[in-house]
């Protein structure tokens, strides 16, 4: 186990290696032109609000509908400190993703005490709550949107971003920590009976996945250099939940590649302009019937570069 | 054997209107099997919820090792040496059979996020520990070649063996079981006799055994309890407990005949 954990991570670790080596030489011999740069980066982003969202629904399994809202916490904050402040863009990025964890902590402790449809209610509602203080706020700008915001964001640091969430939230799950986490999701009571403290687990699994939802939102205000509230609606944050149902809850390696998916298909489809989203919408649901079969895992298997191991199946 | 283990004294709780336990007096000695039977609706599941926090007693009180349980919480139940499983099995079912009992193993092998984040020595010694401490408990119980499948892909008999692993993971003086031979054929309620004895011995806890298998109870407990509405109608030896008319009236004699 030990020497598979190792083994793992170190694939892992070459894999990325190698993935940041073609990126780099693909931007300088600009095989890869800076439209395809921008799609990279925001499939950067929405892998690093994938895989922090799954900390939270999957693995903790209490679904929230607010990511985007901490997301936006991170994107303004960040922001302000990089507009007004002058801060260096790395302090400005933490910055951001400390205030969105702390939001994250405020939230989460009286929230967490609800489940099921009625966390999704709440979590909802303090989504439309940032959107509206943001709309309404002086400093923010309101719905004009902030503008000047340093272009600072780039195919390095938010691949860095990338493989740190992607590092931290696997190496919590893979933990006594993750192991915690998990056995709140399938069953609180006994959880709670092995000595597990529940509260304690969900505020924390709540929290990190804040921070990171903040630093996403952070490179993603740095490199549109104009947010805007309605950027970080409702329905960003079906966006996100999206691509951590379709590559499965609580798996690392299917949010990673629907977050890549889900990203690129409305970028190849946008050929077909004004029918763009209705066969986004079909893409999808075909996926989710796909995913019900088996067929969409068999092929997210072959997909994916770590083999899952066989498992040891009793009769 | 001069405090015993566990001590409940005028033990209670209402429901509304409804007394589901009342004035429930017994004690467990240390590495004591205990049984506790009684018609279906007597009580004894509340009984082990009260004894583990998940329900406050709304009278009495709970010893245990000579020290009262004030405000009932169930972790700091869990690591005063109290474990339990449950009449439905209640598996961490997605997960691994060995991880199961590592989330027993939780706080005995403390260690910080930012341990596992850097994979320190701390870290990487505390999983070793564990990864040993939870096979040798898989082992007890003939598991260790399902460690790696998930907990609910395990035929019924051995989820109710890894959630008696589960629970001896915590490392408790006291150990509930809540109806372990439920939906268990003769044999395989033969063969957890044999294991409820083992993990007595090996692990020198004391059982409290909840169980409508008459064979299972009077085979093994040595001292049996029986419930009927609530509050304890009789407390002896097996012996005892089959010749005492209230119990046959109430309970046993019901039974016979099937």
């Amino acid at each position: 186990m030990k020497k598979l954990l190792k083994s793992e991570l170190f694939k892992a670790f070459i894999l990325s290696i190698v993935i940041f080596a073609v990126l780099m030489i693909g931007t300088a011999t600009s095989f890869i032109n800076s439209y395809w740069q921008g799609v990279l980066i925001l499939c950067g982003i929405n892998i690093i609000l994938a895989v922090s969202l799954n900390l939270a629904a999957g693995y903790l399994g209490q679904l929230t509908l607010g990511h985007a809202g901490f997301m936006s916490v991170g994107a303004y904050t960040s922001a302000l400190i990089s507009i007004y402040l002058n801060l260096p863009f790395i302090v400005s990025l933490l910055i951001g993703a400390v205030a969105a964890g702390i939001i994250g902590l405020v939230i989460g402790i009286p929230v967490l005490r609800l489940k099921g449809d009625y966390l999704c209610i709440i979590t909802l509602a303090f989504n439309e709550i940032i959107r509206v203080i943001m709309n309404n706020l002086e400093i923010t700008n309101g719905a004009k949107g902030l503008i000047g915001i340093p272009m600072n964001t780039n195919l390095v640091y938010v691949f860095i971003a990338m493989i740190i969430t992607i590092f931290v939230v696997y190496s919590i799950v893979k933990s006594r920590h993750g192991r915690a986490i998990i056995s709140i999701r399938e069953d609180e009571t006994a959880s709670e009976l092995s000595g597990i403290d529940v509260g304690y687990y969900k505020v924390f699994a709540f929290a990190v996945s804040a921070i990171f939802a903040g630093l996403a939102g952070g490179l993603y205000a740095h490199y549109y250099t104009v947010i805007l509230p309605k950027g970080f609606d409702f329905n960003k944050s079906v966006e996100i939940l999206v691509m951590v149902v379709l590559g499965g809850m609580g798996n690392l390696k299917g949010s990673i590649i629907a977050a890549i998916v889900l990203t690129v298909i409305p970028e190849l489809l946008i050929s077909f302009s004004q029918y763009r989203m209705l066969l986004y919408a079909i893409v999808l649901i075909a996926a989710m019937i796909l995913k019900g079969t088996g067929k969409g895992e068999q092929i997210m298997e072959r997909l994916s570069f770590f083999k899952k191991k066989d498992e040891v199946k009793p009769e | 054997m001069s405090t015993p283990l566990l001590k409940t004294e005028g033990l209670g709780i209402q429901f509304g209107g409804l007394k589901a336990v009342d004035e429930f007096n017994f004690e467990i000695n240390k590495n004591q099997l205990f049984g506790l039977i009684g018609p279906n609706g007597a009580g004894k599941t509340t009984v082990f919820n009260l004894l583990t926090g998940v329900y406050q007693p709304t009278s009495g009180r709970i010893l245990f090792e000579g020290q009262p349980i004030k405000k009932a919480n169930t972790i700091k139940i869990t690591k005063a040496g109290i474990a339990r499983t449950f009449q439905n099995i209640r598996l961490f079912k997605e997960m691994s059979v060995i991880d199961n009992v590592k989330v027993g193993l939780h706080y005995s092998h403390p260690y910080t996020v930012f341990d596992a984040l850097f994979h320190t020595p701390k870290y990487k010694k505390a999983e070793a520990a564990m990864q040993e401490e939870a096979l040798s408990l898989l082992r007890v119980f003939h598991l260790e070649e399902f460690a790696e499948s998930k907990a609910k892909n395990l035929p019924y008999g051995k989820q109710r063996k890894l959630e008696i692993a589960r629970a001896l993971a915590t490392a408790p003086k006291l150990l509930l079981l809540d109806e372990p031979a439920a939906g268990m054929n003769p044999a395989e309620t033969a063969e957890l006799m044999e294991t409820i004895k083992i993990v007595r011995e090996k692990f020198s806890v004391a059982i409290l055994l909840i169980e409508h298998d008459m064979k299972l109870v009077m085979g093994i407990c040595e001292k049996i309890a029986v419930l009927n509405f609530g509050t304890v109608l009789a407390f002896g030896t097996p012996e005892e407990i089959r010749n005492n008319p209230d119990v046959v009236a109430a309970y046993l004699g019901n039974e016979e005949e099937g």
